[in-house]
């Protein structure tokens, strides 16, 4: 096409029958085949809270959230060839105040336990959390360890727990359907252990310890005290 | 052939004999204590910098790997373990024993920058105190921990209390006028783009920062604790691949089978050595995929197709591995003395499969320089920024890409040769651009390479005699190497020199089990890089220098 030609849309290459069905307002755009199925009536009798729960279930926003390995896998699970999307629940948010699940993927520690309960208060009720790998049952490889809290579960509640070392991406996305279908069936997981909670300095019961880091640590400063002796 | 080194004639390259270097130290020498890898000499804790400086400035030993801390029933003991660039395998070990009481020892931070975070982990874990070190804080345990954890008498079952503070602005007072205020920002520890728990504590002037610093720890797993506490044979191979998780197992694996190796004087056959070496570079492609997916992430959100390509590429390499291991990402498939299983039957499709793949990868490095290094906006956003003077590198005991991206030519896989390494044909790739953009760039150019050592080994496997497939030799059921006997062993890791040093104390497990991360090392150059910078150029710096958590914290 020489360039001083303006350029012309061929009609007969454009499918014009939705567009001409607007163009003379007959066109129901909303129109579809669920619409149809349910025939002429308008409504639909169902409970409130069923439908809320069914949309709750059918599109979750992730937190954007890497710990450990089991991160490397939970890539791959909203990446290409696994792709969690698919099941109206893959889209990462960066934020946790835009975000309705969290994935814990990986062993927790001392020095970050404070920090992902405070990420998990930030989070808009209702929220749900899917423990991966054993990091967050157990402590898994590492529970031996000095510094590694026992799972994840010490700090917050978890609803499903996916097992594994990693756990593969379909196991990952196995958990999260499950979930999807315990949110839409209005189901509740109970809180198993009670956990270690993010208190002000002050509040603390005084013993040995809480008394030698008195000059240390401010009385309104919040902290979080780990029995490990007690530890499961 | 292309492995061989340029000629270095001065005075530092020149190999002296231990006894050589013993007379150079003089009188600083209380005595020698001998390493399986390297001389060692015992000094006393007060003349620290002027043996190292002796041994840097005279003897050229300019890198300084690692330190590793231990406490014995009679006393602490620091270990400097010093190396060349120039050839990393003649090393020295410089031992320092401090008081059992009193454990307090010169720093080292001045002669090496890089001593700095190597002496912090030494006092948190251990408890040795360094005079003369600028910041002798806890680096990995929270502020307020109770005790050091890798001392002798520490008790784990007693309670802690970590804070979550609220950060002061370091500089503020310091740098209030009328003009300019600063402000403190904290990136991390949960953020996108610190790749994994990493907490920057970063001050900015206007957009432009004055000072960053890492704040690391929150993924201190006690790796060096469980490696103690496992038997030499089988259980401490495990743990390796969750080091550096970034699918560089097998690279992991390596370190310690090396150390462990060479410890107890096992022998590896040749075949397994093939097949370890193709494994390691499958494990060295995925690695730096993803290090190129997500730094192309961090520069500019629109890099999400990109991302996709990546991963996609990774997919195929971590195939290709599952079949090869049985697992995707922890891998747990080398053995002391060889591999645990040998090529998957059929073994024509696994060679085909393989062959496949290397095939397209060519295709798909182009398609990631078209889509990537040849971007207008990528390349605004990298060339020039970051910059990493090579001496500066050295100094912080920076190695693999981030080194070779400035310049240095320092590759263990040629210069302190192991596996089947020397006798296949491929390069060493630098760069000399110092910036953000040269260390992608190696990166990439290292996957080729990588395609070309996988391609060697496969022609080589699947010529093997079958009677000649011996995978693993000889090893005894349970390991006890001799009584105080120590080595350090490092190999070329997917981040760069991933070391360890093992101490036998005549049982099963090790006395001590020490990892000298390269990650680890290479964080601490991000201060250098980013001060004075844009913030967008930390970011790409951080995406640069590749890190991974799991490495840095162990
Ligand atoms: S469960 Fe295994 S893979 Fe997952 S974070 Fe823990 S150690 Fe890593």
């Amino acid at each position: 096409m020489s360039s001083d030609q303006p350029f012309i849309t061929d009609e007969s290459q454009v499918v014009t029958e939705t567009r001409d069905a607007r163009m003379t307002g007959q066109g129901d755009r909303f129109n579809s085949r669920l619409r149809e199925a349910f025939g002429s009536s308008p409504f639909i009798l169902t409970k409130f809270d069923k439908f809320l729960n069914w949309c709750r279930g059918s599109s979750m926003f992730m937190l954007q959230f890497g710990i450990a390995c089991c991160s490397i896998e939970m890539m791959h699970t909203y990446a290409v060839k696994h792709d969690l999307d698919r099941f109206g629940s893959g889209v990462p948010r960066a934020s946790p105040r835009q975000a309705d699940v969290m994935i814990v993927p990986g062993t927790i520690v001392s020095k970050f336990a404070p920090r992902m309960k405070r990420v998990y208060d930030q989070m808009p009720e209702p929220k749900f959390v899917v423990g991966m790998g054993s990091c967050t049952i157990s402590g898994g490889p590492f529970q031996e360890g000095y510094n590694v809290i026992k799972g994840a579960e010490e700090v917050i509640p978890i609803d499903i727990h996916v097992p594994g070392c990693p756990p593969r991406p379909e196991a990952l996305v196995y958990g999260v359907v499950k979930l999807q279908e315990r949110v839409a069936n209005g189901e509740a997981s109970p809180v198993t252990v009670k956990p270690y909670e993010l208190e002000e300095f002050s509040d603390l019961e005084r013993d040995e310890l809480v008394d030698k880091l008195a000059d240390q640590i401010d009385e309104d400063e919040l902290v979080m005290r780990y029995n490990f002796a007690d530890s499961p | 052939m292309s492995l061989e080194r340029p000629d270095t004639t001065d005075d530092a390259a020149i190999e002296r004999t231990p006894d050589e270097l013993e007379a150079l130290l003089g009188d600083l020498v209380v005595k020698r204590d001998d390493h399986l890898n390297a001389p060692g000499f015992v000094i006393r804790p007060d003349t620290v910098q002027e043996t190292l400086s002796i041994l840097k400035e005279q003897a050229g030993y300019d890198h300084l790997s690692v330190v590793s801390a231990q406490e014995y029933e009679n006393r602490y003991e620091s270990i400097y373990h010093l190396k060349k660039f120039d050839d990393p395998t003649q090393e020295v070990s410089v031992v320092v024993p401090a008081d059992k009481d009193d454990p307090v020892s010169e720093s080292a931070e001045p002669v090496f920058r890089t001593a700095d975070w190597h002496e912090r982990e030494a006092y948190d874990l251990i408890g040795i105190e360094y005079d003369d070190h600028p910041d002798l804080r806890r680096i990995l345990l929270p502020e307020t921990w109770q005790g050091h954890p890798l001392s002798m008498d520490y008790d784990k079952d007693r309670p802690q209390i970590a804070t979550l503070p609220e950060h002061a602005n370091p500089l503020q007072e310091h740098y209030k006028d009328s003009e300019s205020d600063t402000m403190f920002l904290n990136i991390g520890p949960h953020h996108p783009a610190t790749h994994g728990v990493l907490h920057l504590k970063t001050v900015l002037d206007g957009e432009q920062v004055v000072d960053v610093e890492p704040d690391i720890g929150y993924l201190h797993r006690c790796e060096e604790q469980m490696a103690q506490a496992g038997t030499y044979r089988h259980q401490i191979m495990p743990y390796p691949d969750r080091w550096d998780y970034i699918s560089a197992g097998l690279l992991n694996e390596w370190a310690y089978a090396r150390a462990a190796e060479d410890l107890a004087e096992i022998e590896v056959p040749e075949y397994a050595q093939v097949i370890r070496t193709m494994g390691a570079e499958m494990c060295r492609i995925a690695a730096h995929m993803l290090a190129l997916a997500t730094f192309a992430l961090d520069v500019n959100g629109d890099f999400t197709a990109t991302f996709m390509y990546a991963i996609n590429d990774r997919e195929r390499v971590q195939d290709l591995l599952e079949d090869l291991t049985g697992q995707r990402l922890m891998f747990n498939y080398f053995r002391l003395g060889g591999v645990v299983w040998d090529l998957p039957e059929p073994r024509e499709e696994f060679f085909s499969k393989t062959r496949d793949f290397l095939d397209q990868l060519p295709e798909s490095v182009e398609e990631y320089h078209n889509l990537v290094t040849s971007n207008e906006i990528f390349q605004m956003r990298t060339i020039d920024t970051g910059v990493l003077p090579p001496d500066v590198a050295k100094d912080y005991g920076a190695t693999g890409p981030v080194a070779r991206g400035s310049g240095v030519d320092y590759d263990l896989r040629r210069d302190d040769p192991y596996g089947y390494y020397d006798e296949l044909d491929w390069d060493v790739v630098t760069e000399e651009g110092c910036d953000n953009f040269s260390r992608l760039l190696v990166r990439m150019r290292e996957v080729e390479e990588s395609a070309k050592i996988i391609e060697q080994c496969v022609d080589l496997l699947e010529d093997w005699p079958e009677d000649e497939r011996n995978i693993q030799a000889n090893v005894p059921r349970t390991l006890r190497p001799d009584d105080d006997a120590e080595i350090y062993r490092a190999v070329e890791g997917a981040k760069g020199e991933l070391g360890i040093y093992i101490r036998s104390d005549g049982t099963d497990k090790p006395g001590r089990f020490k990892i000298r991360s390269p990650c680890f090392s290479n964080l601490q150059t991000l201060p250098e890089m980013a001060n004075g910078e844009y913030i967008p150029d930390v970011i790409a710096a951080l995406g640069s220098l590749d890190i991974v958590l799991g490495e840095v914290d162990r």
